[in-house]
Formats: C-alpha cells, structure tokens, sequence
C-alpha cells in the first residue's frame, strides 16, 4: 500500500524508479502518522479499529521531538489520521509546530471541529492539507457506514473549509459496494467545494476485517472502478492503492507499487511504527520511536524493513503476465484474508485471489486476529450530554464479600477468611489452613 | 531551455539527497519530484549561483556532449515549477 504517495510523480529521466524505491529510501517520503486512537464516530471500517484513547498515547513533547526527528530527516510532510485527530486537544498546537519545523501537514478528518473559525486558521497556513472523509455521496449510504449524522458533519466541514477559501483540500473515500454507483456525484461534490477527490481501497484492516466480504466492491465494480479512474486521470488522487487493477490493462497513474516499509510506514498514537497504515498488526511492527535511536533508528536499521526492502519473491504470481504493474498487490490485504504474502490479492483482476480465498475456507483456515482493539464498547457510542453530573450508584459488588487488600497493609489477618469446610471425620471446622484442607 | 539563461530552486521547494539521487517536494503545488542521479543534483543545487544554465553544467562536470539530456531533465523540473527563471547576473 501507498496511502502516502498522493503527489503526482514525475520522474525526469528514463530509469524506472519503482525499481530504486524497491531498495527503500533514507527518510521515508511522507509517512502516516495517527495521533490518537480516541474518536468521534465508530465507522465499520475503520483500519485501526479506533473509538477510545490508548492511555499510554504520546504526550505532546513526546510528539514535538517526533517532528524535530521528521525535520531532521527532512520529511516534507505527514499524513496525520487516526482515530479522529483533531480531538486531541494539543492538535492545532501540534499542526503549528509541525509546519513552522518545515514538515508539511495533511490531516483525515470527520469534519467535527472544522468550525468557521478553525477553517479560517487552516487557510491561512500554505503547509497545511485537509483531508474530509465521507463515504457516501448521499446520506444514507455515507451514514451506514460511518454513523447516523456523519454526512451532515462532513458536508458541514467542507462549507466552512470552501467559505474560508481552502483550495485544493481533498475529498476522501473510501470505494465500498455500496458507493461505487456514485463515482460521478463524488466528483460533482468535490467539485461543489473546490475540493480534489481522493478514492482508496478498501482494506480488511481492523474493523475493516468483519465487513470486508459485504462491503468490498464485486468484480464487475473493480472494472468500473477502473474504466472511471482511467477516464479521470490525474485529476483524481488514489494514494496509489490501486496498482492491483493495473491488470486490466493500462498501469494507473502513480508509482504502483507497495511502498510498505520502503518509502512510506506508520507512526501509531502509542509510537509503534508499522510497515503501512493497513498492518496495524505484531506481524509487521518493526519498533516504537520511545525505544533509544527513536524513529531513524527504526526506519534505517529495524530487521522488519531491512526485510521488506530485499527484492520480493513473486511466488504463485511471478510467472503471470502482469506481475510487473500489479506486483502481487496489497501486502494488508492478503494477510487480513489470510491468504500467503507471495500469492495472489484477494482482488486479483484474473480472479486468482477469490479461488485462493475459497480453497483458504475450505481448509478451514482462519484470519489473523487483529493485535489491538480501540473500539468503543457501545458501538455506536452513546451520545455524550456534554458537561453535568457523572450519575453513578453506590452499592456493594454482589461477588465481594469485603473490599479487596491493599498492598500495604500490614495486619497479619489480612485477606483471611474464614471458611467452613467439612473434615475427614465429618466435623465442621472454622478456619482450615491449607495444609488442612 | 536555453543554456545561456539563468534559473533557480523555487523557494517553496525542498531537496533532500537520496542513494539514487534526490527527491523534490514542492509545498505549493504539493507535488513530488525525483532527480535519478546525483550529477542532476549538483547542477539544481548550483543553479541560483551560477551566472548560466551551462556554467552550472560544466561546474558539476557534465562533458559538453551530455548537456542535452540535463538540459531536458531541467526542462522537465521548470515545467512543474520546480526551478523558475531569474535575471542573468
């Protein structure tokens, strides 16, 4: 995957440059970087399972020596997401210093705190991108997925981002069987906004797991799809995830290929750093930025991406014809489907990856369990009243015959309890130690 | 492009070396570019001081038979207003 390589690419001389990126890159050239693992919404998609805050998230002077390490490295800029990022408190102030340090912001949004006021800010700041999420380009279809008034936020945000005079901000989605019909509306709403669409694939990453046989799009869509990015070019963004469809003839524009661990990786809200955004899984975690050498270290010399960066075998895929644009496809999502690494993408175009999925159930095989859950424990989640009084009820736990012991407590007796028990003679006797019993 | 002109990094853009050569990033258009060997680096990065576009060439020690394939690859960059043009000195 290459969520990150949305800027058009232009080589300026012959030589393919897949073929030097396959090497890997001293810095990577942007990375996604999810700031918090907390949000607003419980989208059924979502790639990292978000809804509630992990308490060991970074502090923000732990996210400000992140950006002075990304300026070091000379970063241009950082894909931040989440969760729904804008919900940290110290977001602007982190967005401030990330682009008075030369590292370039775009920012994945719901939209709900892109007030009047806070659009005006972002128009102001030439190193800042808004990225508004919506999928659906109605109501009904958008707020399936993403939850009851999502699209009403969204359309919301983008007003106030064109009335403030953003250019260009882009408007992402994400395809699914329910809103590829929609492609053209898509296009008139960015249009409406002076926005530039953004279309991605969808992954069976972390929430993504249990809707993806529903949701991802049919055969016969995947050829729409593609029929309409050709026709739409380069005035359409991909964040490259597309390169599978190559197969249908005509590479798409972009890099085409996966840029896991080579030119792009992720940063999550507890400072792991994982190949791709749609990996949030031990299998591909090549370090945490908290370790000693930070974030160079782990990008530079980690074992996972010094692996990733060795020329890849094709397996099954290598002898077919179109190996050389489709690359084998999403390395997230074989694995999410649980199909091999070197095998067909369970969307391969020729149709190899369904027959793979179908044998992979017919022996039983299973999928990798995700490596962390976010989620809101409602889901969706209850609506918060704002400010007022916590209601809570004082009562004894039913299981608990007594509070439970402090560690320092220093009474003898502590956490005895006597019990009744039957002896061998048949008496009953009070207290039995457990040599007794 | 003509040789005799006078060019220079746009000031929204930043270079950062790489192995194969370097990498462009333009934080206006927002766009990436790549330079696929490091002689082309040397000339962007001596555009701004030198009096001409082949001064820069000769200076990163481009044989005068190869100055046409620099010379596209700077046609490419001005194109996407990577480098724009200055006053001659």
């Amino acid at each position: 995957m290459t969520i990150a390589l949305d800027a058009p690419t232009r080589p300026t001389t012959g030589t393919r440059l897949v073929d030097l990126f396959e090497f890997g890159l001293d810095s990577p050239i942007c990375l996604t970087w999810e700031l918090t693992y907390a949000c607003n919404l419980s989208c059924v998609h979502c790639l990292s399972s978000s809804g509630r805050r992990d308490p060991r998230e970074l502090t923000t002077e732990e996210c400000k020596a992140v950006i002075d390490e990304l300026e070091r490295m000379q970063v241009f800029y950082v894909n931040i997401g989440g969760g729904e990022p804008t919900v940290r408190p110290d977001f602007w102030e982190l967005v401030e210093y990330a682009t008075s340090h030369h590292v370039g912001v775009k920012f994945s949004t719901n939209g709900v705190k892109i007030t009047p006021d806070v659009a005006a800010m972002l128009a102001a700041n030439d190193y800042v991108d808004v990225q508004i999420s919506l999928d659906g380009a109605t109501a009904d279809v958008n707020d399936a997925i993403r939850g009851p008034r999502s699209y009403e936020t969204a359309m919301r945000a983008m007003q106030n981002l064109a009335d403030a005079g953003m250019k260009n901000f882009k408007l992402s989605v994400v395809c699914t069987r329910t809103n590829i019909p929609q492609l053209d509306e898509f296009k008139a709403i960015a249009d409406r906004y002076g926005a530039q669409l953004r279309l991605t694939r969808l992954r069976p990453s972390g929430r993504g797991a249990d809707v993806w046989d529903e949701l991802h799009p049919t055969a016969g869509q995947q050829r729409e799809l593609y029929d309409w990015l050709v026709a739409n070019g380069e005035n359409v963004l991909t964040g490259d995830s597309f390169f599978h469809l190559s197969a249908y003839g005509q590479a798409l524009p972009g890099l085409n290929l996966c840029g896991a661990g080579r030119v792009v990786c992720l940063i999550d809200p507890v400072g792991d750093v994982y190949a791709c955004p749609f990996a949030i899984h031990d299998e591909f975690l090549a370090g945490n930025i908290r370790q000693p050498g930070g974030f160079e270290r782990v990008w530079r010399e980690s074992e996972l991406f010094t692996r990733l960066r060795q020329p890849q075998s094709g397996g099954a895929c290598s002898s077919c014809q179109f190996f050389d644009t489709c690359k084998g496809g999403c390395m997230a999502a074989k694995f999410f489907t649980g199909l091999p690494l070197d095998g067909p993408d369970p969307e391969c175009v020729r149709g190899f990856g369904e027959e793979a999925l179908a044998k992979h159930k017919d022996s039983g095989g299973g999928i990798p369990k995700p490596s962390g859950d976010h989620s809101h424990r409602t889901s969706p989640p209850r609506p918060r009243s704002g400010t007022g009084p916590v209601r809570v009820t004082i009562q004894r736990r039913n299981d608990l015959s007594r509070p439970p012991v402090s560690a320092c407590e220093e009474n003898p007796l502590a956490g005895f309890v006597p019990q009744q028990t039957t002896g061998a003679d048949g008496r009953q006797q009070e207290g039995s130690r457990s040599s007794h019993a | 492009m003509n040789p005799d002109s006078a060019w220079r990094l746009h000031p929204q853009v930043s270079v950062r070396p790489e192995p194969f050569g370097a990498l462009l990033y333009h934080f206006g258009t927002r766009k990436l570019s790549f330079l696929k060997d490091r002689t082309l680096l040397a000339i962007v990065e001596g555009l701004a001081d030198a009096p001409s576009v082949r001064s820069a060439c000769e200076a990163a020690g481009v044989a005068p038979d190869q100055y046409g394939r620099y010379l596209r690859a700077l046609d490419t960059l001005a194109e996407s207003h990577m480098i724009q043009e200055r006053a001659a000195a």
